[in-house]
């Protein structure tokens, strides 16, 4: 980098290079190293306010138990079956030969639906899957299947991992399609010629060199379903007990009784939203190494 | 290979209607409003409701707000980064990504912990305080996509080139970025702004925790006490969504004849 001109009066071009960016750093620590530090520092301090591990103890119990592990599930469930059929959609559209301009509706559409949600895709899933939802009435009155009656509820585990889909199979697609744009055709035309089945293309070539950035995407998803709570509270108010939902509860209303028994349950969000983000990080790192 | 193509129909198709069931089936209930026929009594409903009118204004100002405060934060830090301090990178790359770890209802109860009415900065103290604070809230979940549409933006025009000449020409720093750089990279900027929209204008957990009188947390009022106006606000919520994204669609098209005045 040449400076031009920095040495006609190299104090005053450095602070203004200062001036520039503070903003952005004061705003960084304001809103969001100071609240969060503050935030999870909390979690080892006592109501007497001194050091303890009294609340990190305090989170096993049952309930707290079950919310971590049925949001673990939720949040693993719609990011695998997110990741699987958003793969699959994406090479059906890029690979399949389908029409072209077939790819940009659908790029366009994932733009949309990753956004889309929140309480409005919750009222979506009930006026579709609801007691009284489009889906749920055609299915009684015209093919006689009771949905509810054999165990269907929207209001839970399957539910939610249906209606959280909406969101991760549109960002999956958005994510992975340029890892599939990076296959080169001369991989495949070359397996081809040595006598390689489509099968066997993706048995030992397509699918190892996307596998990272699907492992990546995975854990990137799996972080975007675990903080997620508009969603859920759409859907069942405060009645389905994950962990956003019971963090929730405490925020609003002292639910737990336990100011320090909040900020611990927060990190515990934050260490594993941060785990599945840091396995995100590595491993699309690594796999930026075929994208060249 | 036929074959090939046939199971890459069968698997858009199945995905398609995975997609576009919800969308048919919540208009067609927010049409049943009245008994009998059809109608969008649902919508009008929704439209005359005068808490509608006066949540979603301040939802579209506070959101506004987000993105102005968002571009006067981050345009000149990467500006400068780029120009001057281009170590700062990879720090600025990690404060970025930070909103997509750190989950938004953890963010609220920071703030509402650290910025309490007996803090040395009493955010949530006042109206007008909490009002602030959900806009710097806003900025916050927004950090990550401004900072990667302003950076590309940049990355598409020669700064050190564009600097230099202004700088010959008189300018000072704050006209640099003002009106040569900001101008420059404006369909990048847009884009942010459009996408920072979409997420801010029916967020819930932020706003609801924060006690303010937003579009999410009214949303989530109506879906608990009416039966067809949260289908009528799904869909609109949609068409919002679908309109701030495809705005962002619409710039993409314009993006390389802005920076085609650098060559």
């Amino acid at each position: 980098m040449t400076q031009p001109a920095a040495a006609a009066s190299p104090r005053r071009r450095l602070s203004f290079e200062w001036l520039g960016v503070a903003p952005f750093i004061v705003f960084a620590l304001m809103f969001l190293a100071f609240p969060t530090l503050y935030l999870l520092a909390g979690a080892f301090i006592g109501r007497d306010g001194q050091f303890t591990f009294d609340n990190i103890a305090a989170l096993f119990t049952d309930q707290i138990i079950a919310a971590y592990w049925i949001s673990i599930r939720i949040s693993g469930a719609s990011a695998i079956l997110g990741a699987a059929i958003g793969l699959a959609m994406a090479l059906a559209i890029i690979r399949g030969r389908l029409p072209a301009p077939l790819r940009a509706a659908v790029m366009t559409f994932s733009g949309v639906a990753s956004n889309f949600a929140g309480v409005p895709l919750a009222f979506a899933f009930i006026a579709t899957l609801g007691r009284l939802g489009l889906v749920t009435i055609i299915l009684k009155t015209v093919f006689g299947f009771d949905l509810y009656r054999a165990g269907f509820n929207l209001l839970s585990f399957w539910g939610l991992t249906l209606t959280y889909l909406y969101f991760q199979i549109p960002l999956m697609l958005l994510i992975i399609a340029p890892a599939i744009d990076g296959l080169k055709k001369e991989w495949s035309e070359a397996a081809q010629i040595l006598g390689a089945s489509p099968w066997q293309f993706w048995r030992y070539i397509g699918l190892p060199i996307l596998w990272p950035s699907v492992l990546g995407t995975l854990s990137l998803l799996f972080a975007n379903a675990f903080g997620a709570i508009a969603t859920a509270y759409g859907l069942t108010g405060s009645s389905l007990n994950i962990v956003p939902i019971l963090l929730y509860a405490q925020i609003r209303g002292d639910a737990l009784q336990n100011p320090g028994l909040g900020a611990a349950l927060a990190l515990g969000m934050v260490l594993i939203t941060a785990c599945a983000n840091i396995i995100y990080l590595v491993i699309s790192a690594r796999a930026e190494r075929w994208m060249k | 290979m036929k074959q090939n193509r046939f199971w890459a129909w069968v698997v858009f198709l199945a995905g398609a209607a995975y997609f576009i069931v919800p969308l048919v089936a919540t208009f067609e209930f927010s049409l049943r409003m009245r008994r009998g026929y059809y109608s969008f009594d649902s919508y009008a409903s929704v439209f005359s409701d005068p808490n509608f009118q006066t949540t979603f204004g301040y939802s579209v100002v506070i959101g506004i707000l987000a993105i102005i405060v968002g571009i006067v934060v981050v345009v000149p830090a990467v500006y400068f980064v780029r120009l001057r301090m281009p170590w700062l990178r990879p720090v600025m790359e990690f404060i970025t990504l930070l909103p997509l770890i750190i989950p938004a209802i953890i963010l609220v109860y920071g703030y509402i912990r650290l910025y309490n009415s007996s803090s040395i900065i009493p955010f949530t103290g006042s109206a007008l305080g909490t009002d602030i604070l959900l806009v710097f809230a806003y900025v916050t979940l927004a950090l990550p996509y401004t900072y990667r549409a302003v950076d590309t933006g940049m990355r598409t025009i020669d700064v050190q080139t564009l600097t230099e000449a202004a700088q010959i020409a008189g300018a000072n720093t704050v006209q640099i970025i003002t009106a040569i750089i900001l101008p420059n990279i404006l369909v990048a900027v847009l884009s942010g702004a459009f996408l920072t929209f979409a997420i801010v204008i029916g967020e819930f957990t932020i706003a609801s925790l924060l006690n303010r009188p937003a579009f999410g947390p009214y949303l989530q009022n109506i879906g608990a006490n009416r039966a067809y106006e949260p289908a009528a606000l799904a869909i609109i919520s949609f068409i919002i969504t679908w309109g701030a994204m495809g705005m962002i669609n619409v710039l993409g098209h314009f993006a390389p004849r802005t920076s085609a005045r650098t060559d």
